[in-house]
C-alpha cells in the first residue's frame, strides 16, 4: 500500500470544482460558485497538509503511478507524481496561498458578469500548477508549464473587452513562447542524451556519464534556463510581467507574484543535479538573476501605478531567487520563494483592496491618507512591506538574508573579487532600493492627506477581502521562522533546528550564516526605508506636486520611469524586423508567388471551362436543339390534317377505303 | 324477271348519293339520312342476290339489318337532339372542341 496513494486527490478536487462550475455555473449563484471553487482549493490544501504529515514519517518521499505506459509513437514514458520535500513545499504554498486568494476573489469579483468563468480558470490554474510541481518527469513538467501559461493568458485577458488587456495577454503568451521553445528543445535534448525524461533516471545518469562542464549538460541547462527566464520574467524575457497586471488583482497576486512565476526557480531547483554539473550556466544564472534584481528594482522606484510597482518588485525578487539558485543556494532560493509568495500576495491583495475601495484608482498620485479610511489594509500592507524590505523578524528578512549570505559565502570561498562579489553587491544594492520603493509606496498611498475625492471617500472592504489579508499578514510576519538558522541568538534555540533546512535541505546543501552580512543588509533595508521617509514621509506629497525623486535624479528618473525604454527597444530590434519580415513574406511570397501561382491555376481552369462550355453550347446543345426544332417543324405541318371537321375525316376515310379497295382488286386476281 | 344488273345499278346509285350527301351536307340530320340511304343500298343488294341465287339467307339478313338500323336511328337522333339542346346548332363544323 502506497502511503502517498491519496496525493492525486490534490488534483481531483480542483478538477471537480472547475467541472461543477463549468456545468452548473450559469445556474448557481455567486455564493455557490464561490463555495465550490474555494472548497475545492481548501480541500487541496488539506491534501497538501496530509502529504506533509505523511512525509514527516517517510522523509525519503515516494511516487504515485498514474499511467504506467504513456506511448506517443516510439516514445514511451510512465507518468507518475513525485512526492518529496520540494514538491510538498510547493504544494503547500500553491494550495495555501491559492485558497486564500480564491476567498479574496469571491469578494473582489463580486458582480462580474463572468464570475463563474473566473473561478473555472482559477481552479484550472491550481490543477496546472500542481501538475507542474508534482511531475516526476520533464514531459509532465512541461505539460504543467504550458497549462499555467495558458491560464495566465486567459486570466490576464479576462476583461478582454478592453483591447489593452487582450494585447497584454497576447504579449505574455508570445514572450513566453520564446522561452518555452527553448525549454522544449532542452527537454528533447535530455531525452536524446539520457534516453529518459524521468528525474530519477536523468539525474542518476548525469552524474555517471558526464563530468562538470560537459558541453551537452551546459547546453541542456542553458536551454532550460531560457525557459525559466520566460516563465519567471528574467532579463531578457521580463517584458510581459508588468503588462500582465492588466488582469484582475487576485490573478496578479496568485499567478504573477506567488506561484506561476516561481516555476522557473522551482524547475532549476528540481534540476539541481544538472545545474551542478554546468558551472558556466550556474554563473550565468546567478548573473542574470542579480542584474534583473537590481534592474527591476530601479524601475520600481519610478513607477506611479501601485500594481506596476509590485510587478517590478516581483521581477526583482524573482531575480533574487534565480541568483540564489545560480549560486547553488537552492534552499535559500526556495525559502525566498515561500516567503515571497506570502508577502507579495499580501501586498498585491492589499493594493487590490485599495483599488477596490477607491473606485479602481491605482495611481499613487491620486491616493494618499488611506491609513484612516482603510486601517486594516494599512496594517497588513505595512506588514507585507516590512516583509518585502527585509526588516528583521519579518519573513523576507530571513530568506533574503539567506540569499545574501550565500552570495557572500560564494565570494569568500573563491577568495578573489570573483562574480560572487558582484552578485552580492548587486543584490545588496537592490535590497536598498527594495526598501526605498516599498516605503515610497506606503507613504504615498497611506500617509499624508487624500489627494483626490476618490481617496477621500475610500472605505474598508468586506470580510471576503479582509480575511485573506489578515491570514496572509500572519504568514508574511511569521513564515520566516521555518528557516531561522540554528546559530541565530535567542530565536534559533527557541525554535529548535532550522526546520526548512532539515526538510528541504536533505536534497540540497546548507545555507551559511554570516552576522556581518546580516547586519549590513538590515542596515541597507533601514537606510532604504529611511530614505523613503525622508523623501515622502516627512513632508507628504500634496495634490499636484511633482515627485521629489524627479528633481533628485533628473534625466535618470525619466529613464527609469520609461523602464529603460525596454519595450521600445524590443519594438525596434525584434518586433519591427519580425513585422517587416512578415510583411515581406506576405507581399513577396504569399501575394506574389503563392497567390500568383494559385491565380494562374485558377485562370487556366477558367479558360478550360470556357472552352468546354463553348463545345457544350455549339455541339451538344446545337445538335439536340436542331433535332427538336426539326421535329417541331415537321409536327407543325403534319398537324394540319387534324382539322376537327367531320367531313374531312370522312373524306380521308373514303379515300383510304377506295385505295384499299383498288389495291385489293388489283392484287387478289 | 328483271335482270340482276338493274338492282345492282340502283344500289350503286343510292350508295353514291348517300356518300356524296354525307360528304357535302353540314346538317347532322341530313348526314344521318344519307347514312340510312347507304344502308338501304346494301339492303337492296342483299335482297337482289338472294332472289337471283334462290336462297333465303340474304332476305333474313335484311330483317336484322333493318332492326339494327332502327335502333341506330333511335340512338343517333337522341344524340342529335341532345347536342341541339346544349349548343342550339347541329352544324357538324361547330362540333370541333377536341381539335382545339
Amino acid at each position: 500500500m502506497n502511503p502517498f496513494g491519496f496525493v492525486p486527490l490534490i488534483l481531483a478536487f480542483p478538477i471537480l470544482g472547475l467541472l461543477t462550475n463549468l456545468v452548473f455555473g450559469r445556474k448557481l449563484g455567486e455564493k455557490w460558485i464561490g463555495i465550490f471553487a474555494c472548497g475545492a482549493a481548501a480541500l487541496s490544501f488539506g491534501v497538501a497538509v496530509g502529504t506533509l504529515a505523511t512525509l514527516l514519517n517517510i522523509p525519503e518521499g515516494g511516487e504515485v503511478m498514474l499511467w504506467e505506459r504513456l506511448r506517443i509513437g516510439v516514445f514511451e514514458i510512465p507518468i507518475a507524481l513525485k512526492v518529496d520535500a520540494l514538491a510538498t513545499t510547493m504544494m503547500l504554498v500553491v494550495t495555501g496561498v491559492g485558497t486564500l486568494i480564491h476567498i479574496y476573489a469571491v469578494g473582489y469579483m463580486h458582480g462580474d458578469p463572468r464570475f463563474a468563468r473566473f473561478f473555472i480558470y482559477l481552479n484550472l490554474f491550481l490543477v496546472a500548477m500542481l501538475v507542474l510541481v508534482l511531475a516526476d518527469n520533464y514531459l509532465l513538467l512541461f505539460v504543467g508549464w504550458e497549462l499555467v501559461g495558458l491560464c495566465s493568458y486567459l486570466l490576464i485577458g479576462f476583461w478582454f473587452e478592453d483591447l489593452k488587456n487582450a494585447d497584454a495577454a497576447c504579449k505574455a503568451f508570445i514572450v513566453n513562447r520564446v522561452g518555452d521553445f527553448a525549454f522544449i528543445l532542452g527537454v528533447i535534448l535530455i531525452f536524446v542524451t539520457f534516453g529518459s525524461l524521468r528525474y530519477d533516471e536523468v539525474f542518476s545518469q548525469a552524474g555517471e556519464l558526464f563530468r562538470a562542464g560537459a558541453p551537452v549538460v551546459t547546453l541542456v541547462t542553458l536551454l532550460l534556463f531560457i525557459g525559466a527566464t520566460g516563465k519567471s520574467a528574467q532579463i531578457p524575457l521580463f517584458v510581459w510581467l508588468p503588462d500582465a497586471m492588466a488582469g484582475p488583482t487576485p490573478v496578479s497576486a496568485l499567478i504573477h507574484a506567488a506561484t506561476m512565476v516561481t516555476a522557473g526557480v522551482y524547475m532549476i531547483a528540481r534540476s539541481e543535479a544538472l545545474y551542478n554539473l554546468a558551472p558556466f550556466t550556474q554563473s550565468l544564472v546567478a548573473a542574470i538573476g542579480a542584474v534583473t534584481a537590481l534592474f527591476a528594482a530601479t524601475i520600481a522606484v519610478a513607477q506611479w501605478d501601485m500594481k506596476k510597482v509590485m510587478a517590478y518588485s516581483t521581477i526583482s525578487q524573482l531575480g533574487y531567487m534565480i541568483a540564489a539558485a545560480g549560486l547553488g543556494g537552492y534552499v535559500a532560493g526556495i525559502f525566498h520563494l515561500i516567503t515571497h509568495a506570502f508577502f507579495k500576495a499580501l501586498l498585491f491583495l492589499s493594493a487590490g483592496s485599495v483599488m477596490h475601495g477607491c473606485g479602481n484608482e491605482g495611481d499613487m498620485r491620486n491616493l494618499g491618507g488611506l491609513r484612516r479610511a482603510m486601517p486594516t489594509t494599512f496594517k497588513v500592507f505595512v506588514i507585507g512591506g516590512f516583509g518585502l524590505a527585509g526588516v528583521p523578524i519579518f519573513a523576507g528578512f530571513w530568506s533574503k538574508d539567506a540569499i545574501l549570505g550565500g552570495a557572500f559565502e560564494a565570494f569568500r570561498e573563491t577568495g578573489t573579487a570573483s562574480w560572487g562579489l558582484y552578485v552580492w553587491l548587486l543584490l545588496s544594492a537592490s535590497a536598498l532600493l527594495t526598501a526605498l520603493y516599498v516605503g515610497r509606496q506606503m507613504f504615498l498611498t497611506f500617509g499624508g492627506a487624500p489627494r483626490t475625492p476618490a481617496a477621500e471617500h475610500a472605505r474598508e472592504t468586506g470580510w471576503a477581502i479582509g480575511l485573506p489579508l489578515l491570514v496572509l499578514a500572519g504568514f508574511a510576519a511569521l513564515a520566516g521562522f521555518v528557516g531561522v538558522p540554528e546559530e541565530f541568538p535567542l530565536l534559533g534555540p527557541l525554535l529548535g533546528d532550522n526546520w526548512l533546512l532539515r526538510f528541504v535541505g536533505e536534497q540540497y546543501g546548507e545555507a551559511p550564516l554570516n552576522f556581518g552580512v546580516m547586519g549590513f543588509s538590515v542596515a541597507l533595508a533601514l537606510a532604504g526605508w529611511g530614505l523613503a521617509w525622508l523623501l515622502y514621509g516627512r513632508r507628504p506629497l500634496a495634490a499636484g506636486q511633482p515627485d521629489p525623486l524627479v528633481a533628485a535624479l533628473g534625466p535618470i528618473h525619466t529613464l527609469l520611469k520609461n523602464k529603460y525604454y525596454g519595450d521600445e527597444l524590443y519594438a525596434k530590434v525584434i518586433v519591427r524586423p519580425v513585422v517587416a519580415t512578415a510583411t515581406w513574406v506576405y507581399t513577396a511570397l504569399d501575394r506574389a508567388a503563392i497567390d500568383g501561382l494559385l491565380h494562374g491555376i485558377g485562370r487556366t481552369a477558367l479558360r478550360l471551362a470556357e472552352a468546354t462550355r463553348a463545345f457544350d453550347r455549339i455541339v451538344v446543345n446545337g445538335g439536340v436543339d436542331s433535332m427538336t426544332e426539326r421535329m417541331k417543324r415537321f409536327s407543325r405541318e403534319f398537324r394540319m390534317i387534324q382539322t376537327g371537321r367531320l367531313q374531312d375525316y370522312l373524306i380521308l376515310m373514303l379515300a383510304s377505303a377506295a385505295v384499299f379497295g383498288i389495291v385489293l382488286y388489283l392484287f387478289t386476281r | 324477271m328483271i335482270p340482276l344488273a338493274y338492282p345492282i345499278l340502283l344500289s350503286a346509285l343510292l350508295f353514291t348519293t348517300g356518300v356524296v350527301g354525307v360528304l357535302i351536307r353540314r346538317n347532322a340530320i341530313m348526314m344521318f339520312m344519307c347514312v340510312e340511304l347507304m344502308l338501304n343500298a346494301a339492303n337492296i343488294l342483299f335482297v337482289a342476290f338472294a332472289r337471283a341465287f334462290g336462297q333465303l339467307d340474304g332476305q333474313v339478313f335484311v330483317f336484322f339489318s333493318i332492326t339494327v338500323a332502327a335502333a341506330e336511328v333511335a340512338v343517333g337522333l337522341a344524340l342529335i337532339v341532345t347536342i341541339f339542346r346544349t349548343r342550339h346548332s347541329i352544324e357538324v363544323d361547330d362540333l370541333c372542341e377536341l381539335q382545339r
